[in-house]
């Protein structure tokens, strides 16, 4: 089993083509930028404590046989 | 002495293996973006000191990170990382002697602003004195519909050397210089972050991997049936497969409480070409109280199905092509317990510090193996018939973060 | 393949909206949002001097980091006639009063607890700010805050002030 890197590639692309309309073209948001006051909160924040979150990660990945899908980024406050 | 994956770094992110065609479309995206602007992560450093007790394995040591924007586009940051291990665990004590050994990581990286997208880049180098790995990352993200989206595309790339410690006839730990082995590492990953309504956001991640090279760990041996021999049974050497393919998925979603609270719900699916099938399902609730003080609380379910190649005790010699033993790719399950407390504080009379905290974390392990047992066990219940091993740890942080 | 370019590029172009540029030179919508000390301000009362109007919240960095630059310049242009008005978009300003006592402005600090002013105004990032002429249009409107932005408001309120 394993996706292949070809296979991977053509979505990647069609993500892309995807980003490529989204950031070009911007439809309505449905929470407005005034309505985000709770992701500026920083425990709403995927990662609010990178060398803890960063260590535990660590501690887990050294031990399992599972690795990666572990990061996430993003979550704007709608700022700038 | 290591375990293969200890010196793998985990957590990221890369680029650059972009057709022609694509990185057309996402020039044309960055060039026609409007004019508005992401944010760049705070400027902030972080003390942490952290310790992991258990399974007769001891390693603590120093992580820290500092990060700060330069200009109004660039934020750099750089990490120091160790850990000093001593271990005597179930695997050194079936095959090796106790030992004591520094890890030492650095990393730089760079994220840069532009417009709605960041691109970082990064390198993370580990050494220690039977494994170095090198690793670069390349990723750019992308804020999209309104900045409720965010897509993030990485590549990581990695190299390692690994080598064997042997002991000298004056007893000095040295690498054998008949042992110089290659691993390679590539990451290819797709991130996306959602505004779902004014208190939720979902996250998704997916991660290819590939690994080629030498896979396995130099100090670990197999362990097959033989009847009549003083244990019951014999050691050999591991044979593992030179190359693996991993694909991990999952799932996170973020709520905000209205009484000013979070609660976390995470879900990862992983699958990989040694046929290693492990969910991983994960509750956090995150608690500010009394103006200074936030806790948090998390519970953490894993469970995994054993590589197709590996057995506890073959039955036989060179029983088939490939063989394991390490007890990271063995059938099991675990729960993770975990609590933190932080005091936030201002630090009077110091005006470049906006903010800072004091925090201390503590996580207790507990894994169930279901088809690893404790082979030192073999003389009082025959091989084969030792209780299957279960490990209890502790792991406990306390860190100091400051932001200006 | 080249045609496969070009044909994006085409798509995109045609699909590219005018953003971060100057507002339709409509009349400015009315309002009318209890302020910080206790009053009623409406936008009417202003009619005849340039207004600004800087949308804001105190969880918004590049807001917080606008603000003391928003006050040096009503303290310039104020007896020029000219206004800034702050309206805070927040539900509850509990926190916004917070930090305004720790970094105070002398411009009247409106709040628009239900976001009836930021609907009117299409705020669609924040910080936003729009500014208005004597006779009641809008003339500019800005998005988001970047060092250097302030630059762009003094441009626009010089002329607007000669008019």
């Amino acid at each position: 089993m394993g996706v292949s890197p070809v296979k991977l590639m053509r979505a990647v692309t069609a993500a892309l083509l995807l980003a490529a309309l989204a950031g070009c073209a911007a439809p309505t948001p449905w929470v407005k930028p005034y309505e985000r006051e709770h992701f500026a909160d920083p425990i709403m924040s995927f990662n609010r404590d990178p060398v803890s979150s960063t260590y535990l990660q660590h501690v887990f990945e050294t031990r399992e046989g599972a690795h990666g899908a572990t990061g996430s980024v993003g979550g704007g406050c709608g700022c700038n | 002495m290591q375990l293969t994956r200890e010196a793998r770094c985990a957590h990221t992110r890369g680029s650059a293996g972009l057709s022609p065609f694509t990185r057309t479309l996402l020039t044309l995206c960055l060039i026609a973006a409007p004019a508005l602007a992401g944010v760049l992560p705070e400027d902030r450093a972080d003390v942490l000191w952290h310790s992991y007790n258990g399974g007769d394995i001891t390693i603590q040591g120093p992580s820290v990170l500092v990060r700060k924007k330069v200009g109004d586009n660039l934020s750099l940051s750089a990490s120091y990382y160790e850990d000093m291990i001593s271990s005597a665990s179930i695997d050194v004590k079936l095959s090796a002697s106790p030992y004591h050994e520094t890890r030492k990581q650095e990393s730089v990286g760079a994220d840069y602003l532009h417009g709605k997208s960041t691109y970082s880049a990064g390198f993370i180098t580990s050494k220690e004195p039977d494994y170095k790995a090198n690793t670069s990352y390349f990723s750019v993200s992308q804020d999209m519909f309104g900045d409720l989206t965010t897509l993030t595309l990485g590549y990581r790339r990695g190299w390692d050397q690994v080598f064997r410690d042997i002991k000298t006839p004056q007893g000095v730990l040295e690498n054998d210089p008949t042992f110089h082995q290659r691993a390679d590492h590539r990451g290819y990953s797709l991130s996306l972050t959602q505004i779902l309504t004014r208190n939720a956001i979902l996250g998704f991640n997916y991660e290819l991997l590939t690994d080629q090279g030498y896979l396995a760990n130099p100090y670990r041996e197999i362990r097959f049936l033989s009847p009549g021999q003083g244990r019951g049974f014999m050691l050999a050497e591991q044979v593992y497969p030179n190359t693996r393919t991993s694909n991990a998925a999952s799932v996170q979603l973020k709520y905000y409480l209205p009484y000013r609270a979070a609660l976390t719900g995470q879900y990862r699916f992983f699958h990989d070409t040694w046929g290693v099938l492990a969910h991983t399902v994960e509750l956090d609730y995150t608690h500010p109280v009394w103006k200074h003080w936030i806790f948090d609380g998390s519970l953490r379910y894993y469970r995994q199905s054993a590589a197709d190649f590996y057995s506890d005790l073959f039955p036989r010699a060179n029983y088939q092509n490939f063989m394991g033993r390490d007890r990271e790719l063995a059938a099991f399950h675990s729960y993770t317990l975990g609590a933190g407390a932080s005091y936030q504080f201002a630090v009077p009379g110091v005006r470049w510090i906006s903010k800072s905290s004091a925090n201390v974390r503590v996580d207790h392990l507990m894994v169930d193996y279901s088809d690893f047992r404790n082979a030192l066990l073999a003389g009082s219940y025959g091989a084969g018939n030792e209780p299957l091993y279960r490990l209890n740890a502790n792991i406990f942080q306390v860190f100091v973060s400051i932001w200006f | 393949m080249k045609n496969r370019i070009a044909a994006i590029a085409a798509t995109l172009a045609i699909a590219l909206p005018a953003l971060a540029g100057s507002a339709g030179g409509g009349p400015a919508p009315q309002f009318t949002l209890s302020a910080r000390g206790g009053r009623d301000v409406s936008l009417a009362q202003y009619h005849g001097q340039v207004v600004m109007i800087n949308f804001w919240a105190s969880w918004c960095g590049p807001c917080r980091q606008e603000m003391p630059l928003l006050e040096s310049i009503y303290k310039k242009y104020n007896k020029l006639g000219f206004t800034l008005l702050g309206v805070n978009v927040e539900p509850d300003s509990q926190a916004a009063d917070d930090w305004l006592k720790a970094t105070p402005v002398t411009f009247p600090i409106l709040y628009d607890k239900e976001s009836k002013v930021s609907k009117l105004y299409d705020v669609a990032g924040m910080p936003s700010t729009v500014i208005i002429d004597r006779r009641g249009k809008l003339r500019m409107l800005h998005r988001g805050y970047k060092p250097g932005d302030e630059n762009e408001y003094l441009d626009s309120i010089r002329s607007l002030i000669r008019e």
